[in-house]
């Protein structure tokens, strides 16, 4: 059995798919998110003057990047596997004998790559507002992997638990959304007093969004190793529990 | 050696049905096997659990001596299974439906390519090729489902229903086909509702009904047990009550049809001859149903009426 066949083929069928469908996937993005900079960035950001030591788009480019990169790396998997689920062809996978971790590689990797492209398309849309710099590329580079794949393999772990097409939305909106944007993509925490500053704290995308600001403008609120700690610990955890769920057939066997 | 062999095997259902009674089965290597029962007696739970998509609750599964727990790969590339009902992505185009299958049984792509060729032409698909599949009619659905099970030249192949609703030119080509793909090798296992098909077609044949094997031999020996015809005679005159003839069961079907069982060891001369002592002339005669049919009705009767007792 030749694992990297199967693997290659999930991965490839992945891409096309959001790829084949660019005007849905990769078209918004770049609208909503030219709409942030003009209206944040540029018409009310000008009046705000400087955060961490940056104009304020320039503070905020990094976190609306990061921002859909989450977003879309899990609406991307949540949407493929569940499709596949409802439209049954899951069990095409499931005679063949593809092992599991072959099955959660293959999706999770289209998440990652749709969250990349869809964070490099923001990147050249920001540049249209702002002068992009990268303080230190490595850094840049490596969390956005791991939070694409985080957020990838969070997507997948809602469709496998997913009984209609409402539960495919209720995590993105209810609780993803509110917690990107309670993430310091517009603020710093110094700016939160006391008590909220503990809770925002407790949200670990402020811990992406700030080790990704880092590496791009070199300004951040917390330890970047911490947030490598944190986002690596999950990507672990999740990625275990991805494989636990497939090997019960939780969700995709009777 | 088996193409297949379950033992004991047994599904119960998360609500709690009991889909499966402890079912045994053999199946030998090139074997041309029919699966049979009524609706919801169990088949495509067996055929599930067989290709690894509904766990079993008990019981074990080998094919071609692989164990599908122990050996669950192994088993896998032996079997090549065409669902009852449509599972490929509609949004796909027929050959990449193809070629991804191969994919996903790690063909390379150069062999894929070859394979879906030869597939697709063996299923008078090849002019499809480049369609998406949504777009086709139910019986070229079905059929690229079984070119797909085809892509890795499995050596099992398991058709839960392949025929339903194709058409009769399209499923006469589908029989000689299957019956190309048995010659050259491969162990077909079939479920179909058309008995005539599966007389025709199979060797062997296992009933199940309400999740238990109720028979399990060779078709010869199974249809040789049916003992009593079934005829229907069209009569050159009207009668008005169905003639009396000792040891042959006779119901006035019209005016001008007897509707008539007869025990092989009655004959067809005795049964004319006594016709024609009452002075009925018979013009015609045709077979009422499908020998296997009536056996199998009988058998699912005898199993229902043991039951309601
Ligand atoms: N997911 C499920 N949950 C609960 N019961 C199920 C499930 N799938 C099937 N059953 C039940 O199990 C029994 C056997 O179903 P199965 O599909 O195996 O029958 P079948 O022999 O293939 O019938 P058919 O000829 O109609 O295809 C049926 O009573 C069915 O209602
Ligand atoms: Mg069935």
């Amino acid at each position: 059995m030749n694992s990297g066949i199967a693997f290659r083929t999930i991965a490839v069928k992945e891409i096309h798919r959001f790829f084949r469908i660019w005007p849905q996937t990769l078209l918004p993005p770049a609208i909503t998110t030219a709409l942030y900079f003009l209206i944040f960035g540029k018409l009310i950001g000008g009046r705000i003057g400087s955060v961490g030591g940056a104009s304020y788009i320039d503070y905020i480019v990094p976190g609306i990047i990061l921002m859909s990169v989450i977003s879309h790396s899990y609406s991307n998997v949540v949407s493929s596997f569940y499709s596949t689920k409802f439209q049954r062809h899951i069990e095409e996978l499931l005679v063949a004998p593809v092992p599991n971790w072959v099955i959660l590689g293959g999706y999770v990797t289209g998440g990652i790559v749709r969250g990349l492209a869809v964070g490099g398309v923001v990147a050249l849309i920001s540049l249209i507002f702002a002068p992009v710099s990268v303080h230190h590329a490595g850094i840049c580079l490596s969390i956005v992997l791991l939070t694409a794949t985080l957020f990838s393999l969070a997507g997948f772990i809602n469709a496998v638990f997913a009984e209609s097409f409402d539960d495919i939305s209720i995590i993105p909106n209810f609780i993803l959304t509110p917690l990107s944007y309670l993430g310091g993509v517009f603020f710093s925490v110094d700016m939160l007093s006391g008590h909220w500053q503990t809770i925002a704290m407790g949200n670990p995308i402020l811990y992406m969004v700030n080790a990704f600001r880092y590496g791009m403008i070199g300004a951040t609120d917390i330890d970047v190793a911490l947030a490598f700690g944190i986002t690596g610990g999950f990507v672990i955890l999740l990625t275990l529990f991805s494989l636990y769920l497939l090997h019960k057939g939780v969700g995709i066997k009777n | 050696m088996n193409a297949l062999s379950l033992r004991n095997l047994r599904k119960t259902y998360s609500n709690g049905f009991e889909a499966l009674k402890g079912i045994d089965l053999d199946v030998e290597a090139g074997d041309f096997f029919a699966l049979l029962g009524p609706n919801g007696a169990g088949k495509s739970t067996a055929i599930g659990i067989i290709c690894s998509l509904v766990n079993a609750s008990s019981g074990t599964v080998t094919v071609f001596g692989h164990d599908l727990r122990r050996e669950r790969d192994k088993a896998k590339n032996c079997i090549g299974v065409v669902p009852q009902e449509i599972n490929f992505n509609q949004f796909e185009t027929v050959s990449s439906i193809l070629l991804n299958q191969a994919g996903y049984y790690g063909v390379p792509r150069k062999l894929a390519l070859q394979r879906s060729e030869k597939c697709l032409t063996q299923m008078e698909l090849w002019d499809m090729r480049n369609t998406v599949s949504r777009r086709l009619s139910g019986g070229m659905k079905r059929r690229v489902m079984i070119a797909r099970a085809m892509m890795h030249e499995p050596k099992l192949l398991i058709l839960d229903e392949p025929t339903a609703g194709v058409d009769i030119e399209i499923r006469r080509s589908m029989w000689k086909l299957m019956r190309e793909v048995n010659g050259q090798g491969t162990t077909i296992i079939l479920t179909t509702h058309y008995l005539e098909e599966a007389e025709s077609l199979c060797r062997n044949i296992a009933i199940i009904d309400q999740g238990r094997i109720v028979e399990h031999s060779d078709m010869k020996s199974l249809l040789a047990r049916l003992n009593i015809d079934h005829f229907l005679l069209d009569l050159a005159d009207p009668v008005a009550a169905a003639p009396v003839i000792e040891g042959v069961h006779i119901e006035r079907a019209s005016d001008r049809v007897l509707d008539v069982s007869v025990p092989k060891t009655f004959g067809l001369n005795q049964l004319f001859s006594r016709l024609s002592e009452q002075g009925i002339k018979v013009i015609s005669l045709r077979n009422k149903s499908n020998r296997l049919e009536q056996l199998f009705l009988d058998l699912i009767d005898a199993k229902a009426s043991g039951a309601a007792r």
